[in-house]
This record gives structure tokens, C-alpha cells and sequence, in this order.
């Protein structure tokens, strides 16, 4: 009696197929992967269960460190930063700045802008890298009198005329509420009543009245 | 592992005058590189999904001296929540009676409840929250009330300057207060 022969099989499996697949996905990931938005100055923002993501074009953001120190940025996409250069430049006219084109230019391409109005032409000659919290003073809010974020928002109006502007306000967590009430009333002087407020997500709590219509919050 | 014999099979017999010539295989085991791969791909889903921030919206009145365009509420339908420091929460219902009686105080994990009962007991057309934050609150507790307005889902609610009045019973409160836990966190 002949004993039937069973074929031996390898067990091993040919990776390539897979192999070819997760790097398929990896260049994937990769390539639509946003590159964390530039971090001169860090916050640590509060958490929201809005659950509405946070523009990323026309955008104007106003940060409000933890030492009550006001910066702002724009977009980083080439119209946002065309309009960030009519901003400066609408300041500059309107104040007497004595900016010239290429320092305009150089403040656009820093990361975020910190310095009162009469100091923009020294935060021109600065490196990217030495922009960060420490090195810049920040835009004056403190009082009333001298709020010169009030005449950054009104540049911001005059650039966006028509169109619609995302202000965004990121502030930290141990920032007073003075600062954030300065910083309001200098989009209020400006009728820019509407703005957004940069968080973490953070889920709705359980057995809430918010939870059970679904949870979800603009 | 993934690789195959392909040397040998069928063939000529070496003969013993024959140098043995070895034929290398050409495949090469993957499976490490399929590791790294799908490890790489889950950093970067990771760090892509977290670093989004969310935005909270906020829309303010606008100012007017006019009182024709202020809103009016019903006393009897307000809810006014004062932001002391350290995290205090305050409270009143209705107006603030002059002697400072239906001042209480409270924190931001009972403030949902004192919320939700207020909203329940009130007809919904005169429900209204006023927050009032002092000069000692922080920006993280503005925005936490504000999740609380979403969370509990409050339409009406506005900002308000706390008035010199508030601002004293706060400090008076706070300063008999015992320390409460700092920085808990809700």
C-alpha cells in the first residue's frame, strides 16, 4: 500500500504584497498630514467639547501667553500671508511707521508678531528663531489708552473688507482675565463681534443634557 | 522565512570533479520592513488626529449705550455666575439682594447642577445666564464656563463687567473661605 504523500507546504508567508501596502499607507499619512502649525510662543489652551475644528485658512490669531503677553499671526498658506502684508502695510501709512517693502516681507514670513508698533522695524531685523516668547515684549493691551491691538484689528478690517476673517484667540490657561477682556475690547472697538476661541477636545461628560441630545457642540 | 529554496531541483548530478557553485537566494524576508512600516504609519496617525485644535465659537453684542437695543431680561429668570480666583465659582439667582443673602458660592463642579435646576425651574424664554468673571479669574475658567453653557445646553447667556458691589462680596467670600483644593480640575 502506497501511503499518499502530502505535499509539505512552507508555512511562511510572502511579505512583499504587505509590505508594498504599508508603505502605500505610510506616503499617504505623510502627504496629507498637516505639519504642526509653527510654535514661537507656547499655550497651553483650555479644553471645549466643541467638537468644530479649528480654521486653518483667512485666519487671524491673537495669543494670550500665561504672563498676559499678546501676539499675532496670520495664515500661513500664500493669500493669508498677502493679506498679512496689506495689514502692515495699511499700518505703516496710517502710523508713520517708516517700514520699507523688504522689512514688511520679513516681518510677514516670521512666525508671529510681537512688538509694540514703533518696535516692528527692530523685530525686522530678527532671525525666525529668535522670535519666541521671551525675546518679544508683546502688543501693548494693557490700558485703554494705549490698546494697540485695536489698531491691528482695524487693519484687519480694512484688509478683509467683504470677506469673511476667522479670528481665532488662543489663550492660555493661566492667562488673567483682564488681558482677554483687553484683548476683547479691541475686536469690539472694531466690530468684529464674531471670533473663535482655540481649545483641546475633550468629550462631553456622560448623563448630561448635552450628552444625551448626541453631543455634539459647534 | 519568506524565502524559498531555488537552489537545487532537478538538474545535472554534480559530479566529484565539480566545484560546488552556490547559488544565493535573492529574496529577501520582509517582514521586518512590513513592521517598521505599519509602525510608522501609526505614529503618524496619531500625531496628525491630535494635534488639531477645536475652536469654541463666541459671538458678543455689541456695545451700545442705548438702552432701547440692550437686552432686557426678567430678573426673576436670570442666573448670575461670578469667576473668583482659585477656580471659586459664585452665584445668585434673580437680582442680588442688598444685603448680599442669596450670594452663594460654589465650584465648578456643583455649578452644572445649580444650572440645570435654575434652567428647569424657569420658563425657557426667560432663562438666562450672566457670567460675570472678576479680575482674579483665569482665561481657562471663562472658557469652562462657557463649556458649561454647551454642555448643559444654555441659548442665552451673556458677558457681563462685574460691578464694584459683586466684586467686594467675592473678595469678602474668598478671603473667609477655606482654601479650597487648588487647581481641581473638573
Amino acid at each position: 500500500m502506497a501511503r499518499p504523500k502530502i505535499a509539505r507546504k512552507s508555512t511562511s508567508v510572502d511579505m512583499t504584497a504587505m509590505c508594498d501596502v504599508a508603505f502605500l499607507l505610510l506616503s499617504f499619512f505623510i502627504l496629507t498630514a498637516k505639519p504642526k502649525p509653527s510654535t514661537a510662543v507656547t499655550v497651553q489652551t483650555p479644553s471645549s467639547v466643541s467638537s468644530k475644528k479649528a480654521p486653518e485658512e483667512n485666519m487671524i490669531m491673537v495669543t494670550i501667553t500665561k504672563d498676559g503677553k499678546v501676539f499675532l499671526n496670520g495664515g500661513d498658506n500664500a493669500e493669508d500671508k498677502a493679506k498679512m502684508e496689506s495689514i502692515i502695510n495699511s499700518l505703516n501709512q496710517a502710523n508713520n511707521l517708516g517700514l520699507t517693502g523688504g522689512e514688511i516681507k520679513k516681518l510677514v514670513n516670521q512666525p508671529i508678531i510681537g512688538v509694540p508698533l514703533a518696535n516692528l522695524k527692530q523685530q525686522a531685523t530678527l532671525q525666525p528663531e529668535q522670535i519666541n516668547e521671551k525675546s518679544l515684549p508683546g502688543i501693548p493691551v494693557k490700558d485703554t489708552a494705549n490698546n494697540e491691538l485695536i489698531k491691528w484689528m482695524r487693519g484687519v478690517v480694512d484688509v478683509y473688507t467683504g470677506g469673511k476673517v476667522n479670528l481665532l484667540l488662543k489663550g492660555d490657561n493661566l492667562a488673567k482675565y483682564p488681558y482677554f477682556k483687553n484683548v476683547l475690547t479691541a475686536f469690539k472697538k472694531n466690530d468684529l463681534l464674531k471670533f473663535q476661541m482655540v481649545t483641546e477636545p475633550e468629550n462631553v461628560p456622560e448623563g448630561t443634557v448635552l450628552y444625551k441630545q448626541g453631543g455634539e457642540a459647534e | 522565512m519568506a524565502e524559498m529554496d531555488t537552489s537545487g531541483g532537478g538538474g545535472h548530478k554534480k559530479g566529484p570533479g565539480v566545484k560546488k557553485s552556490k547559488k544565493l537566494s535573492t529574496r529577501v524576508d520582509l517582514t521586518p520592513m512590513v513592521d517598521l512600516g505599519f509602525l510608522l504609519i501609526t505614529f503618524f496617525i496619531f500625531t496628525t488626529t491630535l494635534s488639531q485644535p477645536t475652536a469654541l465659537k463666541l459671538n458678543l453684542p455689541k456695545d451700545t449705550d442705548k438702552p432701547e437695543e440692550q437686552t432686557k431680561t426678567k430678573a426673576s429668570g436670570a442666573l448670575t455666575i461670578m469667576l473668583g480666583k482659585d477656580r471659586n465659582v459664585f452665584y445668585y439667582e434673580g437680582e442680588l439682594a442688598p444685603d448680599g443673602s442669596n450670594f452663594k458660592s460654589s465650584n465648578f463642579k456643583e455649578i452644572r447642577d445649580v444650572i440645570l435646576s435654575k434652567k428647569q425651574r424657569t420658563n425657557p424664554d426667560d432663562f438666562m445666564v450672566v457670567i460675570k468673571p472678576s479680575d482674579e479669574s483665569t482665561y481657562k475658567d471663562f472658557v469652562d464656563i462657557l463649556d458649561e453653557m454647551k454642555i448643559n445646553v444654555v441659548d442665552r447667556y451673556a458677558l457681563v463687567d462685574i460691578s464694584e458691589a459683586e466684586n467686594q462680596l467675592v473678595r469678602a467670600t474668598e478671603g473667609e473661605a477655606p482654601a479650597t483644593t487648588p487647581a481641581a480640575g473638573k
